[in-house]
């Protein structure tokens, strides 16, 4: 007779001093854990729970406009710098760290309409209603000396908008027309237009960094090559655009808010079909920008909140707006890509956090283990109806939720009216457009 | 012929390729860069290396991208010795001992495996196609790797082997004491309890605590390895039934008229009285529900971490006094007087489904822990062991003479069954498989008529209540010896214990999700997607997803003349119809074959005329 008995030395198993760590033995037999998939399921419904929890996106209030913001810029090497322009001509440069406004400049007389940082960090510009550009250097001035920019440019009509190049020392400005400065010279080295309508915004291609982007008030958003006189080419849609932004990671793709609450994502090689159509505002989006991985973008609105969409989905993942926020001007997304400001009507700039429910700080490696976890668990289980209804549920001021509503009757009948007309109409004389093609008007070259 | 060929020559080489390389000055640089270049480098050696491992051939399923990256990581280490193939080397000039991906055992990671492969994956746009291939190989990796880490299991399962000849089932306890070591064989013990008589007994979860409670009134719990009495209480009334709740600090008693919940320290917490007339307990641990059935035909679900009763279960099918629990999917096996075997959910106000086993009573009923078998021991004096992996048919059956009155399957598979006096168990080949009823692994008798039995879980014992009193069995190879020290853990300190509980409650399955198949929730609803697409179509009044109708692009050179649309648009139709034709042909023929197919697994006298 051969006989073995289990027998476990209580040793192999037991923690040998009290300062040592519980002796943890796993075995990854599926019969030693049953109920995998509903266990997991519970689990990712609690995951759910407690992101929609800590879901407290708004972070400060950075306070001190004395009229509403009407631009912000990013600096390009600190992450801790923002810059903004006010309506009533006034500037401020704030260290977010601090929360605290560093530096203020009576910039202009009226607006600043638009404001860019250098490449190098070391300088800004600045344009206003008083029909100038002004160049700025980033440090405060030294002891006993005046405030007063670096080089400013009078020019003959009102300029709306200004973007620097990403490499060289050259910058784009809107107004009447889209002009190409070098930043030596006092005239514009190229001056460009196509029609005869103010233009709101210019934009340069972040990657291809001599393509330019402009919306216009008649409705069109143009592009252009820095290296020819002429514009390349321009779509005309619904309404007007009132900024593009382009995805700092694919070339060709740019995001253009549009006054019929949507946004558009186009291809520029392709523009007679949007890629993707972004629908959940209730009212003009007034500025969009692109989170540095390309992935998401978020709006601001005259809706009085602002939103996150992901770039290959319609509808957005995120909603934030305050009490107190009233119509969102201008937003940007910030360089690490985990913050997100918004300055207002209502002379304030928010900071809020990219994703609503992260915890910030530093976090222990069993912290981003449980978060990584979590976060593939929600994944997983994200299209079971209880964890999709708890994942998507935002309360809405009633403002909002109410303008949904109303809007959603309204879609519904146009829907259905022109559902009745095909259904009493010859057989292909009503045909069906889809939600894309609908809002481009034409595609000229 | 003897000087050394130019590195920067590339011709030579080319001719022999063996001997050039022999020749050429090694340097450590060029040591990585060898090996990849010879795969790039065209002619010769390319062929060669096709010639030297011939590709399996491709199966018949339609996803050659998916098969080709799952099917390499077995074929890996049979390269791995290949002579011809250099190992690499690192920089510092040492070899690797072990070239190649770490072997990966097959066999094993079947047991990991929970992808349905004999499944095609559905058709689906590219972009939820390639996820779902990705999935599917990620999921297969992890089950390559959990079987790899089973190398790092410290414990092995015991065994009885009898010398040749011998049979097993003819060793005595004794002789199974005086040849282990003294550990083991304190496990074995009698309690002579004969005072209170018949007992039932429940081993807690993690196998260190017995709960006994006799016909007369007697409830203990000890930590029976260490022989500490917990609590120590007569009732004052006939106890049915006894068993642990989740944790071995709550002990629920099926008493004559109620069921009671003490603590362990036999205090009195709860009197359900809600639960009356109970006879059978069950506890269902994932769910944190105790089961209970009784002499008034329900069934019912008791939500002991909220104190709620779920749901109570009409069985029809008067006084239930044979329960038993599918650990596998919760479901709760009821035996019924009729010899049927019927399968309850607390979701569902009917069973699952009926299974008739018996021509007369189901006297006892009991389920392995992959839920695979169901054992049953009716009136008719039969032992039968049933498959319920979906067609609940017998695999084998065997009349006792005696019937079993109660039956238990251990944690590795080995099936006990008590008949008077006597306990018989059975084992089968391995873990997963059924125990074959030809033989007897072990038998017992023992000083009463049995009326509990349960194998210790994680411990090789089978612990028997009888009229006697109790006696803790010695049964080599019946529990798993490696255990998961977050689920199960013998050894938890009263902190782990705690963190494990609050854990525990934190994802307690709902009592909804109880169904036949615990996967479903990972599958996809096609049910409801299906009417979600058709409301869609009905309210958008077209389908949205429907593919647009052959539009011809326009030619150049004249040829874009009407006639030749008309023709080229007449092609593409006429190709579509001829696929449609040909799908329904191939569909009717599988039908057919389906219907010629034997309905019974029996054939019959008159099939011979079936032409």
């Amino acid at each position: 007779m051969k006989v073995k008995m289990l027998s476990r030395n209580p040793d192999d198993y037991v923690r040998e001093t009290k300062l040592d760590i519980q002796r943890v033995p796993r075995n990854y037999d599926p019969t030693l854990h049953p109920f995998e998939v509903p266990r997991e399921y519970v689990r990712a419904l609690n995951a759910t729970k407690l992101e929609r929890v800590f879901a407290k996106p708004f972070l400060a209030s950075l306070d001190g406009h004395r009229d509403g913001v009407n631009c912000l810029a990013k600096h390009p090497k600190s992450l801790t710098t923002v810059l903004s322009g006010a309506c009533d001509g006034e500037v401020k440069i704030w260290n977010l760290t601090k929360r605290k406004c560093v530096r203020t400049i009576q910039a202009h007389e009226g607006f600043v309409r638009g404001i860019c940082t250098r490449f190098c960090g070391t300088s800004f510009f600045t344009v206003g209603d008083d029909k100038t550009v002004k160049q700025w250097k980033m440090d405060g001035p030294g002891y006993g000396e005046e405030e007063e920019p670096l080089h400013t440019i009078l020019g003959k009509t009102v300029y709306t908008g200004i973007d620097h190049h990403w490499k060289d020392p050259a910058f784009a400005t809107c107004g009447q027309q889209v002009d190409i400065w070098d930043e030596q010279r006092t005239n514009p080295i190229c001056s460009m237009n196509w029609g005869f309508d103010s233009i709101s915004s210019v934009k340069f291609n972040p990657i291809e960094t001599y393509l330019l982007g402009s919306c216009a008030s008649d409705r069109n958003i143009v592009l252009y090559d820095m290296r020819q006189a002429t514009p390349l080419k321009k779509v005309v849609l619904d309404m007007r655009t009132n900024t593009i932004c382009w995805n700092p990671m694919e070339a060709f793709h740019f995001t253009a808010a549009n006054e019929d609450y949507n946004l558009y994502t186009f291809d520029m090689r392709a523009l007679d079909i949007p890629v993707m159509v972004h629908m959940d505002h209730v009212s003009a989006v007034l500025d969009v920008d692109y989170s540095p991985t390309g992935k998401e973008f978020v709006s601001a609105s005259f809706d009085k909140s602002i939103r996150i969409f992901p770039v290959d989905k319609s509808r957005s993942r995120e909603v934030y707006h305050t009490k107190r926020m009233q119509h969102v001007i201008c937003v940007k997304w910030t360089s690490d890509s985990k913050y997100i400001m918004c300055g207002s009507d209502e002379m304030n700039i928010r900071l809020w956090k990219a994703n609503a429910s992260e915890k910030l700080g530093v976090l222990t490696s069993r912290e981003k283990a449980a978060n990584d976890y979590n976060q593939k668990l929600k994944e997983k289980f994200q299209y079971h109806p209880h964890v999709k209804r708890i994942a998507r549920h935002r309360h809405l001021p009633k403002s909002i939720y109410s303008q949904i509503q109303e809007q959603r009757v309204m879609k519904e009948a146009r829907r259905r009216k022109e559902m009745n007309r095909r259904k009493h109409s010859k057989p292909g004389s009503v045909p069906i457009v889809s939600e894309r093609k609908k809002h481009v008007v034409a595609v000229v070259k | 012929m003897e000087t050394a060929p130019k590195p920067g020559r590339g011709g030579p080489p080319k001719e022999d390729k063996p001997q050039a390389k022999r020749k050429k000055p090694r340097r450590y640089w060029e040591e990585e860069a060898t090996p990849a270049a010879a795969g790039a480098s065209p002619g010769p050696p390319r062929k060669k290396a096709r010639t030297r491992e011939p590709r399996p051939p491709r199966s018949k399923s339609a996803h050659p991208a998916k098969k080709s990256r799952l099917r390499q990581k077995p074929r890996a280490p049979k390269d791995a010795p290949d002579p011809k193939r250099r190992p690499q080397r690192t920089l510092s000039g040492a070899q690797d001992p072990f070239p190649g991906p770490a072997p990966a055992p097959v066999e094993g990671a079947r047991k990991f495996c929970r992808i349905d492969k004999s499944r095609t994956l559905p058709h689906s746009k590219p972009k939820t196609r390639s996820k779902l291939e990705t999935a599917e190989a990620q999921e297969e990796e992890a089950s390559v790797r959990a079987a790899r880490a089973e190398l790092l299991l410290t414990e092995e399962p015991g065994f009885l082997e009898g010398e040749d000849g011998e049979d097993t089932a003819k060793i005595l306890q004794t002789d199974i004491v005086g040849a282990v070591d003294i550990a083991s064989a304190a496990k074995h013990f009698d309690l002579n309890l004969r005072q209170f008589g018949p007992y039932r007994l429940n081993y807690s979860r993690t196998g260190r605590h017995l709960a006994l409670g006799g016909r007369r009134g007697h409830v203990a719990a000890l930590d029976w390895v260490t022989k500490k009495l917990m609590c120590e209480i007569n009732v004052m009334e006939a106890v049915q039934d006894i068993h642990f709740l989740h944790s071995e600090a709550l002990l629920a008693v099926a008493q004559n008229r109620w069921l009671y919940i003490y603590d362990n320290q036999g205090i009195e917490l709860h009197c359900i009285r809600r639960c009356d007339r109970v006879t059978r307990l069950e506890f269902l641990p994932f769910h944190f529900l105790l089961a209970t059935c009784s002499e008034t035909g329900f069934l019912t679900y008791l939500d002991v971490s909220v104190g709620k009763i779920v749901t109570a279960l009409n069985a029809r099918a008067g006084r239930l006094s044979v329960m038993a629990q599918n650990p596998y999917n919760a479901v709760i096996h009821l035996g019924h007087s009729n010899g049927t075997v019927s399968l309850w959910s607390p979701a569902v106000k009917e069973p699952l489904a009926k299974i008739l086993c018996h021509r007369g009573a189901v006297r006892a009923v009991a389920v392995d822990s992959t839920g695979t078998y169901m054992a049953t021991s009716g009136l008719d004096h039969q032992l039968k062991i049933f498959d319920l992996r979906g067609t609940f048919q017998p695999l084998s059956a065997r009349t006792l003479p005696q019937g079993a009155g109660h039956v238990a399957f251990s944690q590795r598979g080995l099936l006990a069954a008590g008949m008077g006096d006597v306990v018989n168990i059975w084992a089968g080949q391995g873990k997963a498989s059924s125990p074959s009823l030809e033989q007897p692994y072990l038998t017992h008798r023992l000083s009463g008529r049995v009326h509990g039995l349960q194998f210790c879980p994680f411990e090789d014992v089978l612990g028997v209540g009888h009229s006697g009193g109790i006696t803790s069995m010695l049964v080599p190879g019946s529990a798993e010896p490696n255990f998961d020290g977050l689920e199960n853990n013998p050894y938890r300190s009263r902190k782990q214990r705690q963190e494990w509980e609050v854990k525990a409650l934190l994802e307690k399955v709902p009592a909804e999700l109880i169904c036949l198949d615990p996967r479903a929730l990972a599958e996809v609803d096609v049910v409801s997607l299906e009417q979600q697409k058709k409301e869609r179509i009905e309210r958008l009044g077209y389908d949205p997803d429907a593919k647009a109708p052959f539009q011809p692009k326009a030619k150049q050179k004249g040829r874009s003349s009407t006639a030749s649309l008309v023709k080229r648009k007449k092609k593409v139709m006429d190709q579509e119809h001829r696929d449609k034709v040909r799908q329904s042909l191939e569909q009717q023929q599988q039908q057919k074959q389906e219907t010629t197919k034997p309905p019974r697994a029996r054939p019959s006298a008159l099939d011979r005329f079936v032409r």
